[in-house]
């Protein structure tokens, strides 16, 4: 069982930046994610964007802003759980919480703090009715190992980067490789773009474009794929479909967590500290409500920051709670690490 | 001159919203349909990078062609038909007095 003092559901920029106003008032945390890497849907969604609306940044790329948030937290050495969904949360009888994920991994924490954005990113899967019997028996809408496809047919469906990105390196690994497209566009970096052209020329990447899926069969386990191309349809035999295309957000299990709930968001109390109906859990960023709300990262730091001191005051009841200056105080690192002002030099002149 | 369109939207329940939408504060029809407290979420905030805000064209408005971004997004989304479009990527304009939109179908 993991252990910590602020159990933060959501690894965006709010719960990243959770994690150094918690630092600052002595308090751990551990962050869980569904999504593989941290930064929410700045990494997922658009790493490459300029965001203009950050206190201090005329601008700066989503991806950027979570690699800073990553240093900026690093002293306080959070612990992650990525790549697993929250799907529970218990509250045991010493006042605890006990969030277990869809692997079955289990936190303990006095607090909770749920900045889970726009909910948990779930894979866009094909219109097709046929895919559900062959759903981890030949489809595959994750890649957690690539060397499961060593020496198979592989197909995959998509046209951003994911899409490129894997086939190139199944390449490598699978005995065939097809990628189809709706389009003959594709939208990705360059580079991938024209390092799939290169292995299409080779002969090592099939590309099938215009096309789409259209139907799976197989006894047990997938064995081919009807594609549906230009001038009708067209039979693949194939061991593995795995559909890229792209992610969408839900709510989710939180859903179920009995906290109120208004417009697919958690409502909160924006008066004190932005703490649910259910006292000890706090629901910051995108993903919490309340009269007035506004969507902004900006918005979601201060939202953290007050979360934590609520928190401190929740853990302490008898201890004050004073606002501490880093320009003041300075960072002290649960790593050991110190930073600090250079004292000022105080030289006579003569 | 008038700074408002009229436009009407339908629903996934199949109601039709009659609504008035300001030419002049550089809106686009995902937000206009959020700022009506319909059930669009514009989950991307508008880059054209996830169809949460997918509409069918209904009425015969003939409408800026769809961007490489748009026509990139749309390859990927699901239930979309000819006249799909983002309706991040429609800015509201004079041109669209009259349209009649619908929603498309949540993705899950």
């Amino acid at each position: 069982m993991i252990q910590t003092d602020i159990l933060i559901i959501g690894a965006g920029p709010t719960g990243l930046f959770a994690v150094f106003e918690a630092g600052l008032l002595n308090l751990r945390c551990h962050l869980i994610d569904s999504l593989p890497q941290p930064g929410g849907q700045c990494a997922e969604i658009y790493p490459k964007k300029p965001i203009y609306d950050i206190p201090s940044h005329p601008e700066i790329l989503a991806g950027d802003l979570v690699q800073n948030l990553m240093r900026q937290i690093e002293p306080f050495s959070p612990g992650f759980t990525l790549g697993e969904c929250a799907v529970s949360l218990e509250k045991t009888s010493d006042d605890q919480f006990i969030v277990t994920t869809d692997h079955g991994t289990q936190h303990q924490a006095p607090i909770v703090a749920i900045a889970g954005g726009l909910g948990t990113f779930e894979p866009r899967k094909p219109p097709v009715e046929n895919r559900i019997p062959f759903e981890n028996k030949g489809i595959d809408y994750i890649i957690k190992d690539p060397e499961k496809y060593r020496d198979k047919k592989v197909l995959i469906a998509g046209g951003g980067d994911s899409a490129l990105d894997w086939a190139i390196y199944l390449v490598n690994v699978a005995s065939e490789v097809t990628l189809v497209h709706r389009r003959k566009e594709f939208r990705g970096a360059l580079d991938s773009v024209n390092k799939v052209q290169a292995l299409k020329d080779q002969g090592r990447i099939q590309l099938i474009t215009p096309a789409e899926l259209e139907d799976f069969y197989g006894d047990q386990h997938l064995e081919g794929v009807r594609l549906k191309v230009e001038d009708g349809t067209q039979d693949l035999a194939v061991d593995y479909v795995i559909p890229l295309f792209g992610l969408t957000p839900k709510l989710g299990p939180l859903k179920d967590w009995g906290l109120e709930i208004e417009n697919n968001a958690i409502r909160v109390d924006n008066s004190l500290d932005y703490q649910t109906n259910i006292p000890g859990v706090y629901a910051i960023g995108d993903v919490n409500t309340y009269p007035g709300k506004l969507k902004l990262i900006l918005c979601g730091f201060h939202e953290a920051t007050l979360m934590c001191h609520s928190a401190y005051s929740r853990l302490n009841p008898n201890k004050k709670n004073t606002l501490k200056y880093t320009t003041v105080s300075g960072v002290k690192g649960f790593d050991g690490s110190v930073k600090a002002a250079e004292k000022a030099t105080i030289k006579r002149i003569e | 001159m008038s700074t408002e369109v009229a436009i009407s939207i339908i629903d996934r329940e199949g109601e039709i919203h009659q609504i008035v939408a300001p030419t002049d504060m550089a809106m686009n029809l995902m937000e206009v349909c959020k700022a009506y407290e319909l059930p669009v979420e514009g989950t991307c905030g508008g880059m054209a990078l996830c169809a949460s805000c997918q509409c069918y064209i209904e009425s015969d408005h003939s409408l800026e062609e769809r961007s490489e971004d748009e026509e990139a997004m749309l390859s990927e989304a699901l239930n979309v038909q000819d006249n799909s479009r983002l309706g991040c990527q429609i800015p509201i304009t004079d041109d669209l007095e009259g349209l009649v939109i619908r929603l498309a179908p949540e993705e899950f």
